[in-house]
């Protein structure tokens, strides 16, 4: 079909030019194609590989890495579940189950006449007002059995999603309790006249009295970083905001982004005054696509304002811009060594360090990778002062921290509170009764039982990147902790060997123990692949993959006893079902067709 | 494992196998003599006892690639107290698990149906007297489905590793196998 | 002149210079230190970790970790050792390793460092996962079901033939080659028996037709001396 073949070449040369020709563009670029053809066939690999003069085999590499690109067709209407431990609880697989009947089509497949295809994803990041879905890249929350059939029919009548109802795609931000940084009012550039007056110098001096740490989880002092940075030899330095929020259960960055992107992007520009960066990159996760145009609105804005591009607030020499890119579905770019390779436009492998990205980073540059609520939390040491700062919090964890409160509790949503706030606390102020069990700091984090609620959030104490998922004693948590078991042999990137093969080893333990073929055996060997993990990991996916198992093992033990079917030894597979197709074949149904799992006397 | 008074029982089998490792168990030649005055054989090729006793040691060749397999290892496991996998077969599923990229169900349609040179039953039958244990859909090495002691990987195992190894059990050391006789082809 | 540098491994002295690995400041002082994805020519890429070392009480990639002044390094103890043999083991249950039958059995260095490390079974449940051979190309087979991801031959083609034929696709347990075709096909690229990539498979994927068992069992690589040792007398060579 000759006017196919044009259009994807006028897509192609449009995304091209636009994108500078430019191999470091080369996700936003197969992304963008994607955008407009629906997939990326294997010719417009080979055109993109010609124009950026790339092997064509690399470029496949990429495209193959990022789960949300696809080298088939996938379907007019690409529906994703978002398959999060809380989504779980609100009944996603039913929703899901009920949409594929309707439409006729099975979970991961495309449906017959191309429409449509449903499948599960990692979590969106929709948490508090889940169960929620992407449908063609664009999230729509709180679905309901109905909400499910309506769209079932707009699919059906192959109505254009600009014409879906808005409001089934409304974002709610669920602030329920703010503190020093949400209340605070930025006039844009506020934070920056202040740094300003201090100077390159002082104003680092002022971060680092501050004791700011990162937000992102690991807690690594952001003045240090940040002068580390500035001290390390090379002309061009790079800031770059880690907006790939992944972690299953955390969403306070979307929040940030959503309501106050002038307080991140402000802060991205105080951290390169400090380390005379000059690029700036915001690098957003792919399921906040539909953040895109509203954040290139306010960068624009910033600009206009002089606060952005040459000479910022009339001072010569002081340029810096920011760009965004967007991430496709790949939980380990999180890892800031990942994230600066997908920056580079290449598969999300993490690097080995040292060297670390502040000595080189981006392209070699020496640069700093910050989290989003890190760098809006400069903006309050920039108005108010380090000591002011400092004086909120604990000794090791000064300052608020952001938490994305979700599962069984009347009112989830966005906390803040001062570090060392007690979970008891949270728990009572989020309204949640009858916990089983708190899992702080998303699936690569800790699982708290009741006896370990008087804990607090703090780097010291329960340290956390923001997520704060709730279940309570009518939850099972052998499947919550095998839900985010799935989400990490799912999003391992494959370099190392442990990672890539222990989690799925582990995924397939979890899932014999689940259909009742498992026997203590397993468990043994979980233990073992959890010591493998922990030991030989390239990266912290790795590390922690099998947390959520060990810890619910050691604290919630019955969870799992119960399912073991034989005390010393089952088959790895389930016996029975393996004869299935051969007594298919023969159209035999005899006693001697069938095997039981265990030995059966005989 | 020294048992006052007595021989120690030996039962061996081949399941998914081609017997290579019971040949190449003959081939520790002179070391047989040695060998029967220390063991008894229960079930074994080399006595034609159809059904396994109590035994000290069991030896399994071959891999699980049907029901009737699983049933004789589980007769073996049941029998046993040590259970030892002989030969690459046994330890990894070997040549039979060759097929296991294969569906087993076109398998079974090309064997008896549509193969050329085949004499396919009336409606395209594939035999399906009850007497045939019904293969399954993947060939597996034994631990995966039962509780396995020991292995003696090799295709087959050097006469020499395999008395290494009989003689360290007997003699009740940990069985070790290490270059140049451990060998996995 | 008390300037050399040393670290003791396994309770000896190592000496080294500024900027060597661990891995390599070993394998200099004579010191066997078990690897699958380093090779001398190139960078360490860290992504086998049969390297792995304590130092210190931590587990570090000896390919990738500077030797420092006074570290205690263990490397071949039996819980080093343990812990690389479940990784021989992970890499033979992802892949299909059918070593009676592969060409390259006896050469091998993943089933070379198995014996070493007496490594009898693969513990774990097999993958048996499908993955079909290349069998385009006139002088090269490429049987992927061997694989073990150490992107030797994607390094050797890009940084030495300066041809680029390979690259890894997808991710976690699916991650596989592939080659720089719109076919797929290495048969579609240039690659040609000589290149470097041709020859640098530590495993039996990529193997040269026509000259399968040339050297009978007992002349092999690792028949007569193991992986430690061999791989010692080749950096005296």
């Amino acid at each position: 079909m000759e006017p196919i073949a044009n259009s994807l070449d006028a897509v192609l040369e449009a995304v091209l030019s636009k994108r500078r020709r430019d191999p470091t563009q080369l996700l936003q670029i197969l992304r963008e194609v994607q955008e407009q053809v629906g997939y990326i066939p294997p010719p417009a690999l080979t055109a993109i590989a010609a124009a950026l003069k790339l092997p064509r085999a690399r470029v496949e590499g990429v495209a193959g890495f990022y789960s949300f690109l696809h080298l088939q067709p996938v379907g007019k209407y690409r529906v994703l579940f978002s398959d999060n431990a809380t989504d779980r609880l609100l009944g996603n697989l039913d929703l899901l189950g009920t949409m594929c009947q309707k439409l006729w089509v099975e979970q991961g497949k495309v449906s017959e006449d191309g429409l449509v295809s449903v499948d599960v994803t990692s979590c969106t990041g929709m948490c508090d007002q889940g169960p929620a879905l992407l449908v063609n890249g664009r999230p729509i929350t709180r679905l309901t059995h109905q909400r499910v059939n309506e769209i079932c029919e707009l699919i059906r009548s192959r109505r254009p999603l600009s014409l879906w109802p808005q409001e089934y795609f409304r974002v709610e931000d669920n602030i329920r309790r703010k503190d020093d940084l949400l209340n605070t009012v930025l006039e844009p550039g506020a934070a920056l006249a202040a740094a300003m007056a201090l100077g390159p110098e002082a104003w680092l001096g002022e971060v680092q009295k501050s004791s700011l740490r990162g937000r992102g989880g690991a807690g690594f002092t952001t003045g240090v970083k940040w002068e580390a940075c500035r001290n390390a030899p090379g002309e061009e330095r790079v800031i770059v905001c880690n907006a790939d929020e992944g972690e299953p259960g955390t969403f306070k960055d979307r929040v940030l982004l959503t309501s106050y992107p002038d307080h991140v992007f402000e802060g991205m520009t105080l951290a390169a005054y400090a380390t005379g960066a000059r690029q700036g990159f915001l690098y957003l996760r792919g399921e906040y696509r539909y953040l895109l145009e509203p954040l290139e609105a306010a960068l624009q804005r910033r600009r206009e304002a002089g606060l952005l591009g040459q000479g910022i607030r009339g001072q010569a020499g002081f340029d810096f811009d920011i760009e965004i890119h967007l991430g496709a579905g790949a939980y380990v770019c999180g890892e800031e060594t990942a994230l600066i390779e997908s920056l580079e436009g290449k598969r999300g492998t993490p690097r080995i360090r040292p060297p670390f990205p502040v000595i080189k980073g981006y392209l070699g540059r020496p640069t700093v990778v910050n989290n989003v609520e890190t760098l809006a939390k400069t903006v309050l040491i920039a108005l108010e002062g380090a000591e002011r700062f400092a004086a909120v919090g604990t000794a090791q964890s000064t300052g608020t921290k952001l938490l994305s409160i979700s599962g069984d509790c009347a009112f989830p949503g966005i906390y803040e509170y001062p570090f060392g706030v007690s979970i008891e606390q949270i728990l009572e102020d989020c309204g949640a009764t009858d916990v089983q069990a708190v899992q702080v700091g998303g699936a690569s984090g800790t699982c708290l039982a009741s006896y370990e609620f008087h804990r607090g959030i703090a780097y010291e104490d329960v340290p956390t990147a923001g997520s704060f998922m709730i279940f309570d004693t009518s939850r099972d948590l052998f499947e919550v902790a095998r839900n985010f078991v799935h989400f990490f042999a799912h999003e391992s990137c494959g370099f190392c060997t442990p990672c890539r093969v222990g989690t799925s080893l582990l995924q397939n333990f979890m899932d014999k123990l689940a259909t009742g073929h498992g026997a203590k055996y397993d468990l043994a060997d979980i233990e073992w692949i959890n010591r493998l993990l922990k030991a030989a990991s390239h990266c912290g996916l790795g590390l922690a993959a099998a947390n959520p198992v060990v810890e619910t093992l050691i604290k919630f033990r019955p969870a799992y006893e119960r399912r073991l079917q034989s005390l010393d030894f089952a088959p790895a597979f389930d016996l029975d079902q393996s004869l299935a197709e051969a007594r298919r074949m023969t159209g035999r149904d005899d006693a001697d067709a069938h095997l039981s799992s265990v030995e059966a006397h005989r | 494992m020294i048992v006052s008074g007595r021989k120690l029982r030996v039962a061996t089998t081949s399941l998914a196998g081609c017997f290579g490792c019971h040949m190449s168990f003959l081939d520790i030649d002179e070391h047989l003599l040695e060998l029967v005055e220390l063991v008894e054989f229960d079930r074994s090729p080399l006595t034609d006892i159809k059904h396994c006793g109590p035994c000290d040691i069991g030896i399994i060749e071959g891999g699980v690639c049907n029901a009737e397999n699983v049933h004789v290892l589980r007769e073996f496991r049941k029998h046993c107290k040590i259970l030892i996998a002989l030969g690459a077969c046994a330890v990894t599923g070997g040549l039979p698990a060759q097929r296991n990229h294969l569906d087993v169900g076109q398998c079974l349609q090309e064997v008896y149906h549509t193969c050329i040179g085949v004499e396919s039953l009336p409606g395209g039958q594939v035999p399906n007297d009850p007497e045939l244990p019904l293969l399954l859909d993947k060939v597996h090495p034994i631990h995966e489905v039962v509780r396995v002691d020991y292995f003696i990987p090799g295709c087959p195992p050097s006469g020499e590793a395999i008395w290494k190894f009989l003689t360290d059990l007997i003699a009740g050391h940990t069985p070790r196998l290490s270059h140049p006789i451990l060998r996995f082809d | 002149m008390s300037d050399t540098k040393k670290f003791l491994l396994d309770g000896k002295p190592v000496v080294f210079q500024d900027g060597q690995t661990i891995l390599e400041a070993a394998r200099q002082a004579g010191h066997y230190i078990p690897h699958l994805c380093w090779h001398p020519d190139f960078p360490a890429h860290g992504s086998c970790k049969l390297c792995i070392v304590k130092v210190g009480g931590r587990h570090v990639s000896s390919c990738a970790m500077p030797a420092k002044e006074g570290m205690e390094v263990e490397s071949n103890t039996p819980e080093m050792n343990g812990e690389r043999r479940a990784l021989l083991q992970m890499l033979f249950v992802e892949g299909n390793h059918f070593c009676p039958s592969c060409e390259k059995s006896g050469n091998c260095q993943l089933q070379a460092l198995a014996y070493d490390l007496e490594m009898l079974s693969a513990h774990f449940n097999h993958f048996y996962p499908n993955r079909p051979v290349d069998a385009s190309h006139p002088d090269v087979l490429l049987d992927f079901n061997r694989c073990i991801f150490c992107e030797l031959c994607v390094r050797a083609s890009r940084d030495i033939d300066g041809k680029n034929i390979f690259a890894l696709t997808d991710r976690g347990i699916h991650k596989h080659l592939v080659v720089n075709a719109e076919s797929g096909r290495l048969a579609d690229t240039d690659f040609a028996a000589s290149d470097r990539a041709a020859n640098i498979c530590p495993v039996g994927v990529i193997l040269h037709k026509r000259q399968g068992f040339a050297r009978p069992i007992g002349e092999r690589d690792y028949d007569a001396k193991p992986i430690s040792v061999v791989a010692m007398e080749e950096v005296e060579k």
